[in-house]
């Protein structure tokens, strides 16, 4: 880390460097642009990944804070905070070319705090409409519904977007530009459509069955969960991490707790850390179990879907039984779970680790093996390991792509760094590495499964904690690797019950990112089955 | 083997006897229009409970449990709900066409039923192009499904529409060049000679290798002929929601769905005809206790068993196999189907001229 700082500060003297959870870099905004180029190429830095980027309002100025991470270095993570005093019109530079993740990142940001990126090639909102008035995640947003009536009219098919370029004089001109062409075939897949996996449109762009431009329209059941957690305390807020990506909703729960269990400086119990791990790798089989019967079905081999439900079935009884719940457990609480488990836990589990390899097997002999799945699955939506990381596909979809980018591994976090398994990555790039990294991970899991269920130690389930949660004032990040890539919580306090921001960074956000990049040069029928491999939740999107 | 035609004859004789000859044929023809509905709907109920029973029982389900005793009157309610159903009317269709197309389909898979041979002397119509009649009409079926979705005025729909005239128009060049390979063989067009041909023993047994080849293809290609899995792809619901028949409601898709259902019988009970030996009981040369025996089944329970039995395996084939896309569903016509179709047929020549069958 010290290294680091000396070369922060030899690249940018101005910069101011404060060490809290991660290291902090001040940078003033009109050296920000120079600075991530040098931060992304420099040797010795090589933050190559764009982990998050959370807009923020501090009332007197808005915002940006940059999560960077550096592949090559150890993984190591600093962050960078970039502000405008100006609220009328601020205006940043945008990053998006030099990490394509930021490109619907920023578009969030801008969104919601109306900050604009200057370079960015499309600066439209991404989740609400382009008439929407204000931007509601800044303090001073007026929420009042006459501002913003129910719209009775459809919404006119918006091709028109904008772009703010900078000249050598360093003068910013709106420049406006088009989605679309006025001749282009283009083909409303979703919001309602069998194959999205919820609310999720895409405009492709189509020339007879090849599919040559993909825009993702978003924002369909955006819930606001984070302008919501602003106003409730720490508690409140944990339900709302299992209602956005559903099938991780273990993993994001547990992911919520560490980061505010890390502010509070809480050690949890060694029972409730076996717990925690155990019903994270339980989420992340049922999930992978839900993501192989889905893809299956995209396919149309419907007959393997279900396959993949009964032994779901098995899981989400295990859920049932300690947890009360199939979906939306509410498990994870600050400082430990919420409950102890069921009697038959360890029972359940044993006989679900001793049927998955048969069942495993089964579903290569129905699905993986057939011929028209191969054919339909190899080399499709082509996505290389340099492509991973610039739009940080983390999770299966990034190993499938060679990256090795397991959150377990690279920051293990409660028990994994004493357990013994592997990271499964595969070296095909395509959508069948994607969906076979998934059949190994379940493997992977059951392995971590066998280790710890005869070992479940004795003890308290959770803490002690104070009956009002309040955290110290600063801000924390923490990432875990959830069911479809690495999850990050952001918390900023000021020492108050509630939290001051709280963002959301959910791996499918960046996984609808590729589409375009993905489906391009595809057919139609192969737009279908690169969504299914890359496999995104919809409501982890529009959180 | 009993002969239907008794019957059929003495209803003409009683008839001929206080009618005109004009006025005979009229009441003839009305009762067979009606037998042929009745058959037709009676048909299509079983098939949807058939193909519902079977998936189910494929994907560790139970299928429709709650109508009837074991669902049995499920598919009676579905029928009357999709019978009581609005037909909503969209804008910016071309109305004409978007009405004409489900009945063209309807019309199409309804004379091809007609033309099927139900059992001994259960012929409609004898004619000497019988299969090529098959043949011709099944073809009308595609332009429903292109006016269809056409008139639709919707992207799904006229994607859906150009997959499946690609898709049919390719196929029907296989499974034709399936056909023609057993009236190489058999040496006619007609159905009622073809069914006598196989009294010996069925083509497929009679015409060994190249009857094989061309029963596997015809199979292949039938599946394909009837938008079914893994060809459905102008219905592909995944990607188009349901292809060509999006927009329709009421009895109008009813018709998609029955002609669907229909067709499926209809390509089994071809296969049947042309390859198992149509109404014929299954006779071994030399065992003529056995073949007896046999002859003692009605010939319309063989008929139906074995169109049954092939329906079965193409449902098979739709709840085991994932979708092709179209670029693989047409290279693997016209690439691999099409040139071993022909190279069967050349084969089958051959041998028909060597006399090397049975």
């Amino acid at each position: 880390m010290s290294e680091i700082k000396e070369i922060i500060s030899r690249i940018l003297p101005s910069a101011v460097i404060t060490e809290g959870d991660t290291l902090m870099v001040t940078v003033e905004e009109k050296d920000w642009y120079g600075f991530a180029k040098a931060l992304k190429e420099t040797k010795g830095l090589e933050f190559d990944v764009l982990s998050a980027v959370v807009g923020m309002d501090w009332k007197d100025s808005l915002g940006v804070i940059y999560y960077l991470t550096s592949t090559s270095r150890g993984w190591d993570v600093i962050s960078v905070k970039v502000s405008v005093p100006d609220r009328e019109n601020p205006m940043i530079h945008s990053v998006s070319d030099l990490w394509k993740v930021a490109n619907f990142q920023e578009r969030e940001v801008y969104d919601f705090y109306g900050i604009k990126f200057i370079n960015h090639p499309d600066m439209r909102r991404f989740f609400l409409r382009n008439d929407w008035k204000g931007y509601p995640l800044r303090k001073d947003y007026d929420a009042d519904p006459k501002l913003n009536p129910i719209p009775t009219e459809d919404e006119a098919n918006e091709d028109a977007t904008v772009r703010y370029v900078e000249d050598a004089e360093g003068n910013v001109k709106e420049v406006p530009g088009k989605v679309f062409e006025d001749d282009e075939y283009v083909v409303n897949i979703g919001p309602q459509h069998p194959s999205t996996h919820g609310v999720m449109r895409f405009r492709a762009s189509v020339d007879g069955e090849i599919v040559k431009k993909v825009d993702v329209v978003s924002g369909y059941i955006h819930r606001g969960i984070e302008k919501l957690s602003e106003g409730l305390t720490y508690p409140q807020i944990l339900h709302f991490t299992d209602r956005m990506d559903y099938m991780s909703a273990h993993q994001n729960r547990h992911c919520l707790c560490m980061c505010i269990e890390k502010a509070m400086g809480l050690e949890v119990p060694r029972r409730a850390q076996v717990i925690r791990v155990m019903m994270d790798e339980l989420m992340r089989i049922s999930s992978h179990l839900l993501s192989f019967g889905c893809t299956a079905m995209d396919l149309g081999a419907t007959t393997a879907f279900f396959y993949g439900f009964r032994e779901r079935e098995m899981i989400l009884d295990i859920f049932e039984k300690t947890c009360g719940a199939r979906m939306s457990m509410n498990y994870n609480v600050i400082g430990g779970v919420i409950a102890d488990l069921h009697a038959d836990f360890v029972k359940d589990v044993k006989e679900l680790i001793s049927i998955m390899p048969s069942r495993l097997k089964e579903y290569h002999k129905v699905f993986s093996g057939n011929l028209i799945a191969k054919n339909r699955l190899k080399k499709v939506g082509h996505l290389s390991k340099e492509d991973a990381i610039n739009y940080a596909i983390t999770g299966p979809s990034g190993r499938g792509s060679a990256w090795s980018c397991d959150c377990r591994k690279k920051h293990p976090y409660a028990i994994y760094s004493e357990l013994d398994f592997e990271e499964v990555l595969e070296t095909g790039c395509d959508s069948y590495s994607r969906y076979m990294v998934r059949m190994k991970e379940i493997e992977q899991s059951c392995r971590i499964l066998e280790q710890l269920v005869d070992r479940i130690p004795e003890g308290d389930i959770r803490a002690q904690v104070p009956k009002v949660i309040k955290l110290p004032a600063g801000s924390w990040y923490q990432q875990v690797e959830a069911s479809r890539g690495t999850f990050g919580v952001y918390i900023e306090s000021t020492g108050d019950k509630n939290p001051y921001r709280v963002h959301f960074q959910s791996p499918c956000f960046n996984l609808v990112g590729v589409m375009d990049l993905t489906c391009s040069g595809y057919m139609i029928a192969d737009l279908i089955t690169i969504g299914a491999a890359l496999d995104f939740v919809i409501p982890d999107i529009d959180r | 083997m009993f002969n239907f035609g008794i019957w059929t004859s003495e209803l003409n004789n009683f008839l001929m006897g206080f009618l005109p000859e004009w006025a005979t044929v009229l009441v003839e023809c009305v009762i067979i229009a009606l037998l042929v509905l009745l058959t037709y709907t009676v048909l299509a109920l079983f098939y949807i409970l058939y193909e519902r029973k079977l998936c189910a029982w494929f994907q560790c389900r139970l299928g429709p449990m709650r109508v009837g005793k074991w669902g049995l009157l499920q598919v009676f309610a579905d029928m009357f709900k999709i019978l009581i159903k609005e037909l909503i009317s969209l804008k910016d269709t071309d109305r004409f066409l978007f009405k004409l197309a489900p009945y063209l389909i309807i019309t199409s898979s309804v004379v091809m039923l007609a033309c099927l041979p139900w059992g001994n002397g259960l012929q409609i119509i004898n004619y000497n192009i019988g299969i090529f009649f098959i043949l011709a009409v099944s073809s009308v079926g595609v332009l429903g499904i292109l006016l269809a979705g056409w008139a639709s005025n919707n992207k799904y729909t006229l994607i859906g529409a150009m997959r499946s005239g690609a898709q049919m128009i390719s196929y029907e060049i296989s499974l034709g060049l399936a056909i023609i390979t057993i009236i190489v063989f058999a040496g006619t067009m007609n159905i009622n000679e073809l069914v006598w041909a196989q009294d010996k023993a069925w083509f497929i047994f009679r015409g060994h290798i190249p009857a094989i080849i061309a029963f596997l293809i015809y199979v292949v290609a039938a599946t394909a002929e009837t938008n079914r899995g893994p060809f459905d792809l102008p219905e592909a619901e995944h990607e188009l929601t349901a292809g060509y028949h999006t927009e329709y409601s009421g009895i109008h898709f009813g018709f998609f769905y029955l002609a669907e259902y229909l067709n499926l019988f209809i390509v089994s009970g071809v296969a049947s005809l042309m390859f198992l030996g149509g109404w014929m009981p299954l006779h071994i040369p030399g065992w003529d206790s056995f073949n007896n025996v046999m002859n003692y089944i009605p010939s319309v329970v063989w008929f139906l068993g074995k169109s049954f039995f092939v329906s079965y395996v193409i449902i098979w084939f739709k709840w085991t196999f994932p979708r092709v896309r179209i670029d693989q569903m047409l290279s693997f016509e016209w690439k691999y189907l099409m040139p071993l179709s022909l190279a069967n047929l050349v084969l089958m020549a051959v041998f028909v001229a060597l006399g090397w069958h049975f």
